[in-house]
């Protein structure tokens, strides 16, 4: 287990998630030639995101190709390009808009190693930049992650801090395993202190890291609920709580070691995620942690998630999604009486 | 469905809002008719010779013996399930010999016969059917894919493939494989854009055999599927489908059109499914006697027999030796089928991940565990009545 705190610094230099997702696709695309980005906007454009800002004009327009505009049609010739040797780094242009590439990527990425015995693995990175807060107009917004953790075959990740923005995007790309690679859309534009000429070391798929020690109550979470969390547990000092905070980082595989551990050290635990909580990720959170830690547990494992709704318009999304107050609302229904 | 028995194109001309009033029949390459004559077409022309034509007729001969052992297989048990390609012989000969070792071909799950002209053993295409594994072959080796069983999605891999290719400046080309059925999946489109856009070097190879299980391709399509290709910018050939000499032809000249930079071929070779489309499914409850009937006229195996025959480059012989070799074929795969070894239940662990995955790892540590838990006790069970 690891601890690191964000710095939420604002200072000048400081760099923000995009510019460090940008910096791991160009040091991916210069050190291995296999490597190859396809989507809809990702050349010339840089993405709507600005994410492949700059890639096409360095490493030219076949390296970073600019498609039709059909998801299946791009994941699925990305399986023929990973079936010839190259190594393709995808991306959907919205979490909504990755739906028509589900087929190929729930029958035939996650599948393909398995179905040829080891002789065919798939390494190919789909990015996907996901989740609201962001004012989106409709199927701009959804957190589509449990989908992809619910497939066999797939690693998720997704980064919550710029530094992991980098070192997990390095080793997705690196990994000879299909990986959906979670974008938190709202924290594209955050900034730390973060160095991009010295970057940060890739860091392996697959561990959470504690963001915050404490001793009250453990909040789990991930991706773009991170920093609402984090700002709970200062909040929670008003109340006398002293909160700690996993960020999960990897949904699949899932790190039940640090997670289990975090849970053990308080004997309560608050899962937060946008998505709409049933059938989610916070669900099996919720059993994995019933599973492990149950005599270590002063009261249920409870979930502060996205309502079960279809995502709301804009001027209702903060509605929707797990806020401050929500997240110790929760806390606060812990059974502290006893 | 009414075919016209001399082409075997449809009479069902396209309706008049879709095209010329006066288009009539879409034309069908053909070289070889299906009363065996050799007749030349002025676009597809084709060098053989009298050895070849023998060798192309024991593929067809094999071919359909061991496609027809295979039924029995499933018939008797051995078999969870076998999709036939009886009728379509010839446009997997034809289309399959058409590629060099190094073409790589994306089939769907009735390509036994191009499966055989890329040299994999037949023994191992049953593997999947048997349900001992997804496809037991490398895919790789003889640049042959597994059977995708999802409807049209190979085409996008063949594209994608083909783009690889692209970026190497190799001159290899694809083949992907799918039929009526599928060439109304987005999938199938999709992949005709993006063969087109970026000149893939891939040749669509569409084995219209009329019928996507119980639908007529009219469920389908309201043009010749051929046709399809001019909407997306490259050229679409109907080619007899049951003249191995045609396909040959036609898909020759469409792999050096891909391999030399000159972008992607749609190829619909018109043919029948003379079968069931798999062991499961019954046809009786959907098309007539007839029909199936009129296509028996045209059959691949019999119109180069009548030619070797009439050009006096087969005598019985030759024949008779080709029907016991097909007949070698079906008792060795047979044997092979029924000796196939079980899978060890572990397997079903294995290949999920490249590394050590621990939700697998510890599923599959729990399974065992259980199993064998079982596996003693039976033990004991079995020690305590031989006491």
């Amino acid at each position: 287990m690891t601890t690191a705190t964000p710095s939420r610094t604002r200072a000048a230099g400081a760099t923000t998630l995009a510019s460090a997702l940008n910096r791991a696709l160009r040091d991916s695309l210069r050190e291995d030639p296999s490597v190859h980005i396809l989507g809809e906007d990702v050349g010339t454009l840089g993405g709507v995101f600005r994410i492949t800002d700059g890639l096409a004009a360095e490493f030219g327009a076949d390296r970073c190709l600019d498609t039709p505009l059909a998801e299946a049609g791009i994941l699925g010739t990305a399986v023929g390009m990973a079936m010839y040797g190259l190594r393709p780094v995808v991306e959907m242009q919205f979490d909504a808009f990755a739906y028509p590439a589900f087929e190929q990527l729930v029958s035939h990425v996650a599948r393909m190693r398995n179905r040829t015995a080891g002789r065919m693995p798939l390494p190919i990175t789909v990015r996907i930049p996901y989740g609201g807060g962001i004012g989106g107009v409709e199927h701009h917004s959804d957190s589509s992650e449990a989908y992809y953790a619910h497939t066999p075959g797939l690693h998720v990740v997704t980064p919550a801090t710029v530094a992991d923005g980098y070192g997990l995007l390095r080793a997705a790309i690196a990994s000879d395993d299909p990986v959906v690679f979670l974008e938190p859309k709202r924290l594209y534009w955050s900034k730390e202190d973060w160095s991009a000429e010295a970057p940060a070391p890739v860091e392996p798929i697959g561990r959470a890291v504690v963001r915050r020690r404490g001793t009250s109550a453990t909040l789990i979470t991930y991706g773009p609920s991170l920093p609402v969390c984090l700002e709970a547990a200062e909040a929670a000092k008003a109340e006398g709580w002293d909160l700690a905070v996993v960020d999960l980082r990897s949904l699949a595989p899932f790190d039940d070691e640090t997670v289990a551990a975090a849970v053990r050290a308080t004997g309560r635990a608050v899962v937060v995620h946008e998505s709409s909580g049933f059938a989610g990720v916070g669900a099996e959170i919720a059993a994995r942690v019933s599973e492990r830690c149950f005599h270590h547990l002063a009261a249920p494992v409870l979930r502060v998630t996205g309502f079960d709704i279809p995502y709301p318009p804009p001027m209702l999304e903060q509605h929707h999604l797990p806020g401050v107050d929500r997240i110790l609302d929760a806390v606060g229904r812990l059974q502290w009486e006893q | 469905m009414t075919v016209d028995s001399t082409a075997g194109a449809p009479t069902t001309a396209p309706a008049a809002n879709d095209g010329p009033a006066d288009a009539g029949p879409p034309e069908l390459v053909q070289l070889l008719t299906p009363e065996g004559e050799r007749v030349e077409h002025p676009d597809y022309s084709l060098e053989t010779t009298p050895e070849e034509l023998r060798s192309i007729y024991r593929d067809l001969v094999l071919v359909r013996r061991f496609d027809a052992e295979a039924t029995s297989l499933q018939r008797q048990g051995e078999l969870g399930l076998w999709a036939s390609l009886l009728g379509q012989e010839a446009a997997q000969v034809g289309s399959g010999r058409a590629m060099r070792p190094t073409d790589y071909a994306f089939p769907t799950y009735r390509e036994h016969g191009v499966a055989w002209c890329k040299g994999v053993d037949p023994l191992n295409l049953l593997g999947m059917f048997r349900g001992v594994n997804h496809g037991g072959w490398d895919p790789d080796e003889k640049n042959f894919h597994l059977y995708t069983i999802v409807i049209g999605s190979q085409t996008l891999h063949a594209t994608g493939y083909a783009m690889g290719i692209t970026k190497d400046g190799a001159d290899d080309a694809v083949i992907a494989y799918f039929g009526d059925g599928a060439s109304s999946q987005g999938d199938v489109s999709e992949a005709f854009t993006f063969a087109s856009v970026y000149q893939a070097p891939v040749v669509f190879f569409c084995q219209n055999n009329q019928w996507a299980i119980s639908e007529p391709t009219e469920k389908q399509t309201r043009v010749p599927l051929y046709q399809r290709a001019s909407g997306f910018g490259f050229p679409g050939v109907r080619v007899d489908g049951n003249d191995v000499l045609a396909c040959l032809a036609v898909t020759r000249w469409a792999l050096d059109h891909a391999r030399t930079g000159q972008g992607p071929v749609l190829i619909e070779a018109f043919t029948y499914r003379m079968g069931a489309h798999t062991t499961s499914d019954d046809p009786t409850r959907y098309r007539i006697a007839e029909e199936l009937e009129s296509w028996k006229l045209k059959d691949p195996i019999e119109r180069l027999k009548a030619h070797l025959v009439r050009e006096g480059w087969a005598d019985s012989a030759f024949l008779e030796s080709v029907e016991a070799e097909s007949e070698q074929l079906a008792r060795r795969v047979r044997e092979g089928v029924r000796t196939m070894p079980d899978p060890d239940p572990s397997s079903i662990f294995e290949h999920v991940y490249a590394e050590g995955h621990a939700l697998v790892d510890e599923e599959r540590e729990g399974y065992l565990a259980y199993a064998s838990s079982f596996a003693s006790a039976a033990a004991e069970l079995t020690d305590g009545e031989d006491d």
